[in-house]
């Protein structure tokens, strides 16, 4: 079987909103101000970035001040084709940077020759002409020239920003899903029988779940079952197929020992009732995945 | 505290992209394994951990999927910890400690295939001043290889770990050749990353049982901002060593490398001699799995014992740049 | 094995948001109540055990990373549990047994989650490649099996209006709570709209943002009025099998009988419980799969679980009135916990020396459950 046939792309992605408390706002809004703020810990370190709690106690960081804009280059690397998600769009230095008066290391986007980027660099910060309270309102550090003066915004403190994130996925339909699908587009219901209870799983599973057992032998089922239990579904949410109120029940398909939960439609939600034979209603043309099933309708 | 022996350690050998197993399979096959090594059968499991993630997997509540392959009827003791297995390993070791229970199953299962694993790990970094730079692994892993050239060690070094390993997994490798390759992140060339695999580990532990025994077993973490810590050491994993009993008579070493630099931090961290071999086969180095590696990292060391080591470590990793470790020692019973 | 007593306990004031405080501000909110409670610092702990549900709601991988400094834990292990909604409870269980092992003195554990960051709803409902479609939303899960437990026991109606009215009341006596509805009434919960039959909108948990803490001692440490494990129990159960039966699963009623066994108790000995009920419906059923009471809805309809009942249920208002979902296993363990130290401040049980903490999660597969006493067992 051609198994690439059961490759689908998948994307998490969510813009979370994050709310910084009253630590990281300070740092935040001093970003926007064109400052740079370190947290004070226990004797006397001062921490860049600022972070609430003194890692080396566990005590909450009191206060904080304010360090650089210049500092060293203490460790560097070199990014010659930058991606989408890097802050620069032609070749940069990735540094650890020790602002003065700081005790630890910012990491910061370098923007300098290549062979200017060395350790003991001294950098400044080139600030975003748009800032709005994140570490990129630094759009990255530069060799140290003349001073820049940015005014303070006069906004109200930052307090919260928006962090968006992507993850792409390439997911390979397990073989025996890829079975069950391929015969599932075929428009028939194919589950696998375990050896040991000897039960019926449809759709099959990679080990039965009660004996811990591979199911080898294909059964093929009805597409006809009965109503096991229900709901009636009133609220929408997202990914909704079947715009409410609608049935989501348990169907026993006839010759599976496991329920499918899926939808009953095709009638009123209160003639649904528990008992009730029903039918399968497929989508034309049939993809890979239960969702071609559209509902289960009652047998006429 | 109580004796418990490794009795049986089952492993998918890791490949690029696993298409022949799905997670369940992968759970039922080498779970069912590591039982016949062990002579136990299902019943016999009083409690179960594994580790997984989530996020590896694109799936909330991932490791629920995995329940299916142990078979968990009638309903078994059972846990999880969103870590490498070497920390479900932990939990099961802690809960044998208890006294009440005499055998334990552990598993962790994870894909490298599934989504460029780097854009995972960007995830972990601090989210307010880190994750929003947009800064990648090997960008950080460079850094700290940098930091070690400023300290004296040289790209020479880190090819000559990257040739011993691949040596060691059966590749015919010369160092000048690796030097010879372009860097991707001065300093780091692209075979001084790990090879990301797909693979599934199980261990079964059982107390006062005749496998190899785990004479020593802690963990601890540091610092999560690279630029709070000296990135040329790994205190947490020196401290691990030193409660897990320290290395003295260690003869074999499994390290946990996602870079092979860190193979020099971990060296020092551990206080492993020049005597020691590290990864016999390769290691983690040739065969690295999400949340698996470090389970079979200890699987790899009881092999070792029970081929005649007379005492064995495995050292597990996670988070950036070595940010929390743990130590396994294991003797012959 | 060695007893482990619980000495410190913190909670943060829940509510649907948490604007005013970042990750590491939440979870040290409770940190910093829990262990001023037991009256100890940073530097007295030994280990750290985090528990929290799926990273999808705050978009943070491994986040016990990042909190690292801000747990207290650079230098010392650090774990993280994930067992879905069971895992504040199921995280308790790691952290006492550290204790009960011998492997540690003093375990502080935090349980957590600030689901505001994203929408619970979209974390829950994401439509994976080749997986069966997801048909229902999160409570459609549990409706069809409320809707099997009504038919089997012929239980009224009101029942579970009955179980919401009595929560949000119990919350108003609790400082922490999110949830704090008091003109709640059996009619305005009729009224409100159905969302799935027949669970109407008042029947069902919020979404919150909170973080729970525990410190656990091997010695009372100083502590007047500890509270004592008396035992712990976890079990699973797969979520789809034959015959299951998903109104009383047996992984539910074995992790009962087993933590009962382990603190040599019957059912009948306990003061009250704080049990893991997101939709009313679940206080009758969880009442009977604890073997608690012989009908649940009976024991509703009666007053048995109102807070000066016979055997109150969920003093603190619960599920129903507090739901980070990380943390709301742990709260369920350390509200029984602040009971038999006589803590609970309005919402006290009078005399209440003995209390069940139980958790669940998954499609009712996943049970956490601790037993603790006034009394050192």
């Amino acid at each position: 079987m051609d198994r690439s046939r059961f490759v689908a792309p998948f994307v998490l992605q969510y813009s979370y909103k994050r709310s910084l408390g009253p630590v990281l706002s300070q740092f935040a809004t001093a970003l926007r101000d064109g400052r740079i703020l370190g947290a004070v810990g226990s004797e006397g370190r001062v921490l860049v970035p600022p972070v609430e709690a003194d890692p080396a106690t566990g005590a909450s960081v009191g206060r904080l001040v304010e360090v650089g804009p210049a500092g060293t280059v203490m460790s560097w690397t070199w990014v010659e084709e930058p991606g989408d998600t890097d802050p620069l769009d032609r070749p940069f230095g990735w540094a650890a940077i020790q602002l003065d008066g700081a005790s630890t290391q910012l990491l910061h986007a370098v923007d300098v020759a290549r062979d200017a980027l060395k350790v003991g660099l001294r950098v400044q910060p080139r600030w975003s002409d748009e800032r709005s309270g994140t570490i990129l309102d630094i759009a990255c550090f530069e060799a140290v020239g003349a001073t820049v003066v940015i005014h303070p915004s006069e906004g109200e403190p930052v307090t919260c920003f928006e962090a968006p994130t992507r993850i792409g996925y390439t997911v390979f339909a397990g073989a025996v899903t890829a079975d069950f699908l391929e015969a599932l587009c075929e428009g028939r219901l194919v589950g696998r029988r375990c050896p040991g209870c000897q039960k019926v799983y449809v759709p099959p599973r990679g080990s039965c779940p009660t004996c811990a057992l591979a199911m080898e032998e294909p059964v093929e089922v009805a597409q006809v079952g009965t109503v096991t239990a229900f709901s009636v579904v009133r609220i929408p949410f997202e990914g909704q197929r079947l715009e409410p109120p609608y049935a989501c029940a348990h169907v026993l398909l006839d010759g599976a020992d496991v329920p499918l939960l899926h939808i009953v439609g095709g009638c009123e939600v209160d003639d649904v009732e528990v008992g009730m034979r029903v039918e399968a209603v497929w989508a034309d043309p049939i993809e890979p995945t239960l969702a071609s099933i559209h509902f289960f309708r009652p047998v006429a | 505290m109580r004796r418990v022996t490794i009795e049986g350690f089952a492993e998918i050998p890791p490949v690029d992209r696993d298409l022949d197993h799905d997670e369940v399979e992968g759970v039922r096959i080498t779970t069912a394994g590591a039982l016949e090594q062990a002579g136990l059968g299902r019943d016999d499991v009083d409690f179960v951990c594994s580790g997984s993630c989530d996020y590896v997997m694109g799936r909330p509540f991932s490791f629920a999927m995995a329940v299916d392959g142990i078979g968990a009827w009638p309903p078994k003791a059972e846990s999880h910890v969103e870590m490498d297995g070497a920390w479900a390993l932990y939990e099961a070791w802690v809960a044998l400690q208890c006294g009440d229970i005499d055998v334990a199953l552990v598993y962790a299962f994870g894909r490298s295939s599934l989504c460029d694993v780097g854009e995972v790990e960007r995830m972990v970094l601090d989210p307010y001043t880190l994750a929003p730079l947009g800064i990648d692994s090997l960008s950080l892993a460079a850094l700290q290889a940098r930091s070690l050239m400023e300290a004296g060690a040289s790209e020479r070094d880190f090819a000559n770990v990257v040739a011993r390993n691949l040596r060691a997994a059966g590749e015919a490798v010369d160092v000048q050749t690796l030097l010879a390759a372009p860097l991707v992140r001065d300093p780091l060339r692209a075979h001084d990353g790990a090879r990301r695999t797909d693979s599934t580990a199980a261990i079964v532990l059982r107390a006062d049982g005749v496998g190899p025994a785990i004479t020593g077993i802690a963990h601890a973490v540091d610092a999560h901002h690279p630029g709070m810590r000296d990135l040329t050491r790994a205190p947490s994993a020196a401290a691990a060593c030193a409660a897990a009993g320290g290395t003295r008579g260690v003869e074999i070493a499994e390290l946990h490398t996602p870079y092979a630099h860190q193979d020099l931090i971990l060296r020092r961290a551990l206080d492993l001699s020049e005597a020691v071999q590290i990864n016999p086969t390769g290691g983690s180095f040739v065969a690295d799995t999400p949340m698996v590696t470090g389970l079979a990292r200890i699987g790899a060391a009881a092999r070792a014992v029970r081929e005649g080591a007379g005492k064995a470590l495995a050292h597990v990793t996670a988070g950036p740049l070595l940010q929390q470790n743990l130590v396994c020692v294991l003797e012959a019973s | 094995m060695r007893p482990c007593a619980v000495i410190g306990i913190g909670q943060t004031h829940h509510a649907a948001k948490r604007p005013d405080v970042s990750m590491a501000g939440l979870v040290r909110e409770a940190v910093l109540r829990a262990l001023e409670d037991a009256g100890l610092d940073f530097s007295d702990i030994d280990a750290v055990v985090m528990g929290k549900a799926p990273d999808m709601f705050e978009g943070v991988v491994q986040p016990e990373l990042y909190l690292a400094g801000a747990l207290g834990a650079v230098g010392k292990p650090l774990l993280r549990v994930h067992t879905a909604g069971s895992v504040g409870g199921s995280t308790a269980v790691v952290a006492t047994k550290l204790i009960t092992s011998g492997v540690h003195e003093r375990v502080l554990t935090v349980a957590w989650e600030k689901q505001s960051e994203s929408n619970a709803m979209w974390a829950l409902s994401q439509q994976f490649p080749f997986q069966p479609p997801t048909t229902a939303g999160a409570g459609g899960y549990f409706a069809p099996v409320i809707q099997e437990y009504i038919r089997r026991s012929g239980a009224p109606a009101h029942v579970g209006w009955q179980v919401a009215v009595k929560d949000r009341q119990n919350a108003l006596k609790n400082p922490y709570a999110h949830l704090k509805i008091p003109d709640i009434s059996l009619e305005s919960v009729q009224a409100s709209p159905m969302l799935w039959d027949p669970i109407r909108y008042l029947e069902t948990c919020p979404s919150s943002d909170g973080a729970c803490a525990l410190v656990l001692s091997a010695d009372e440490a100083g502590c007047r009025d500890p509270a004592w494990v008396h035992g712990t129990a976890i079990r699973s159960e797969p979520m789809l099998f034959p015959d299951r039966d998903e109104v009383n699963p047996r992984a539910g009623s074995d992790c009962a009988r087993a933590v009962y066994a382990k603190a040599g108790i019957t059912p009948d000995q306990l003061d009250c419980a704080e049990l893991y009920v997101p939709f009313s419906w679940y206080e009758p059923m969880w009442l009977e799969n604890l073997d608690l009471v012989e009908s649940g809805w009976r024991a509703v309809d009666q007053g048995v679980t109102a807070l000066h009942g016979r055997l109150p249920i969920n003093m603190s208002g619960g599920v129903m009135s507090t739901n980070p979902i990380g943390a709301s296993g742990m709260i369920r363990f350390a509200e029984a916990a602040l009971q038999v130290r006589g803590r609970a401040g309005e919402h006290q049980v009078d005399g209440a020396r003995l209390a069940l903490g139980h958790a669940y999660g998954g499609g009712s597969q996943f049970y956490a459950t601790w037993i603790v006493g006034s009394e050192k067992p």
